[in-house]
């Protein structure tokens, strides 16, 4: 038998040092193994290839307030069982794990805060608590949120994250689409800004509502946008999605995002805008 | 006729025998009118006693049937001076909504809605009632234009949802959407909406938003399908009973939800087995509303409408600290 023919011996892991698991990320972007602290300290985006990673919503609170600033509302908002829904496992069982996963309440942060200077009412979602769905206690606290931004006459900012509504939810998840724009609309009459951040990602009944509905519509690169996910339009049209199809980049293309903004620029751009649209700003810097 | 349903199949079968029976008599000149009569009558109470038990997919079966009514027979039936107003002046006319002037009781109204096609032909030119971001924003172009007159907007929801297409995302669904959302809760002129078949998640309410909201008795009003929801929390499509209880989408349970204002009551069997009846009580139930908020004062009627959807959910505040003012 030739030489190299002979069969290669597979790598195996054994004699491995074992490392705890969290020290280094492998980047879905470039393939570079990546030191985790050097990820967190650059804003969860990899330093070599740009690639967003999905960072926790404490952390995009953090990103965009200035330090001390945040309050946070609502965190005592608890969602109820108002359909008793069990499919594999009972809601509130599903609730629980969310809870114990990301040790907060429900799907979003809402607060008041400043960003340079600049006072706002906050909303973030989080994708870890049962895929960012928006059930009767997002709708809510985002309801509030821009109720605080009402009361106060500040601008309103929103990052989304989520797969849509929660079914779990019935017909209450998808009013929420019809609450938080009713809200929207409030806002919109008073002239009071409101900013919209689409994370990665942004699908079905929040894009269908606040997600799009910004004065501005900013996304981060390489985010994942759209009303039907991916897998329902091939599904549909019985055809392969082209590569980069619903992406940030696509959308900022088709006029439906005003930008693509990268993470570390984020603070910087959200300032900008709220100081050429919130009323009493426009001469600070 | 169009095809039945399984749990119909008692129904059909009796509707068969009766007409056989009928045949026979007339042929043979036997007198069977009280053989008839009593045929007729037992087949009112099975239709009676069959429709007043369905479960919730079998109430998602008659909300898709393709013999119930849809928007374009409501305009020739309960409505008159009809004129379609189409495109959205954008892009094209996108035929899976329709929607114009009309006159129900005296009063001019703008009428838009989902329109399913009658057959595979007219289903096509009509993406089956699934509309494109292009449909939205002719229905918020109507729906604009009727503000602008004073006139009441009356919409009829009957759609699978909106089209989850390479065009349509391209064109902006989301945003068509959420645009029409926003608009919806600020128009100043007084709205109703009728779910007359299938309330099919975002696409549906995106006529949705409302002063009032009438679900007919066996239209459903979902979140997601029963199929797709099973798809994705049982992981097959086969479990779709068991969404269609958990989704709580009928329109009694849509009504002991707060969701739904009023129930339009359908004639035995439902609205495919008298359209002309079921036509008649949404008729009623529209110029009954109708003339409940039209006069009112435009800016009382959009703060009652924030206020009403601003209530929407169910959630609990937990004692303690916290909670925004």
């Amino acid at each position: 038998m030739a030489w190299f023919k002979t069969q290669k011996k597979p790598l195996t892991s054994e004699g491995r040092r074992d490392l705890p698991a969290d020290v280094f990320k492998k980047c879905d972007g470039c393939g570079e193994i990546l030191y985790r602290e050097r990820l967190v300290r650059n804003l969860h985006v990899c330093p070599d290839c740009g690639n967003h990673f999905r960072m926790p919503a404490a952390c995009y609170v953090e990103l965009l307030t200035d330090p001390g600033s945040f309050e946070e509302t609502g965190a005592d908002l608890v969602s109820d069982d108002p359909l008793n829904f069990a499919d594999l496992k009972p809601y509130p069982t599903r609730l629980r794990t969310a809870k114990e996963k990301t040790g907060r309440n429900e799907a979003v942060v809402t607060g008041r805060a400043r960003i340079e200077g600049i006072p706002f009412a906050l909303a973030v979602m989080d994708f870890a608590f049962i895929g960012g769905s928006m059930g009767s206690v997002v709708g809510e606290k985002i309801a509030r949120a821009g109720r605080d931004a009402l009361e106060r006459a500040t601008g309103l900012v929103v990052v989304s994250a989520s797969g849509g509504a929660r079914m779990m939810e019935g017909i209450f998840s998808l009013m929420q689409m019809a609450k938080t724009s009713a809200v929207l609309a409030r806002l919109h009459e008073r002239g009071l800004p409101y900013v919209s951040i689409l994370t990665h990602p942004t699908t079905g009944g929040v894009t269908a509502s606040y997600a799009m509905l910004g004065d501005a519509n900013l996304a981060e690169p390489g985010a994942l946008i759209g009303f039907a996910g991916p897998r329902v339009i091939e599904e549909t049209i019985k055809q392969e999605l082209p590569q980069g199809f619903q992406s940030a980049e696509f959308l900022e293309e088709h006029g439906m995002v005003d930008r693509v903004v990268d993470r570390r620029q984020m603070k910087a751009s959200v300032a900008t805008l709220l100081r050429h649209m919130q009323a009493g700003w426009e001469g600070r810097d | 006729m169009a095809a039945h349903a399984p749990f119909e199949r008692h129904i059909v079968e009796m509707e068969n025998q009766i007409s056989k029976l009928r045949e026979l008599a007339s042929k043979g000149g036997v007198d069977m009118s009280r053989e008839l009569w009593e045929l007729v009558a037992k087949l009112d109470t099975l239709r009676r006693d069959t429709y007043r038990n369905l479960d919730a997919m079998e109430q998602v079966q008659v909300a898709r049937h393709a013999g119930r009514p849809y928007t374009l027979d409501y305009v020739r039936g309960i409505f008159t001076e009809w004129f379609e107003l189409k495109g959205d002046r954008r892009f094209r006319n996108d035929e899976a909504i329709v929607g114009g002037w009309a006159r129900l009781d005296g009063r001019s109204v703008m009428v838009i809605g989902h329109q399913k096609g009658k057959d595979m032909k007219e289903n096509l030119r009509r993406n089956f009632g699934m509309p494109h971001p292009e449909g939205y924003r002719k229905a918020l172009r109507l729906m604009k234009t009727a503000a602008k007159f004073g006139r009441p907007v009356v919409t009829l929801v009957d759609t699978p949802g909106a089209y989850p297409g390479f065009g349509a995302e391209e064109r902006g669904q989301a945003e068509a959407i959420a645009t029409n959302l926003r608009e919806m809760a600020r128009l100043r002129t007084p709205t109703v909406c009728v779910v007359i078949g299938e309330g099919g998640s975002g696409g549906a309410l995106a006529l949705g938003v409302t002063d009032r909201i009438l679900v007919m008795e066996h239209a459903i009003y979902s979140v997601i399908s029963p199929e797709g929801c099973a798809a994705i929390l049982w992981r097959s499509a086969d479990h779709r009973n068991e969404a269609a209880r958990a989704l709580r989408l009928t329109s009694s349970d849509l009504l002991s939800l707060g969701v739904a204002d009023e129930v339009v009551p359908e004639p035995p069997g439902g609205a495919h087995t008298n359209p002309e009846a079921a036509m008649t009580a949404v008729a009623e139930a529209l110029t009954r509303n109708l003339s409940e908020i039209d006069g009112a004062d435009p800016e009382e009627l959009v703060a009652r409408r924030w206020a009403k959807y601003e209530a929407m959910g169910a959630w609990q505040e937990t004692a303690g600290a916290g909670g925004a003012s």
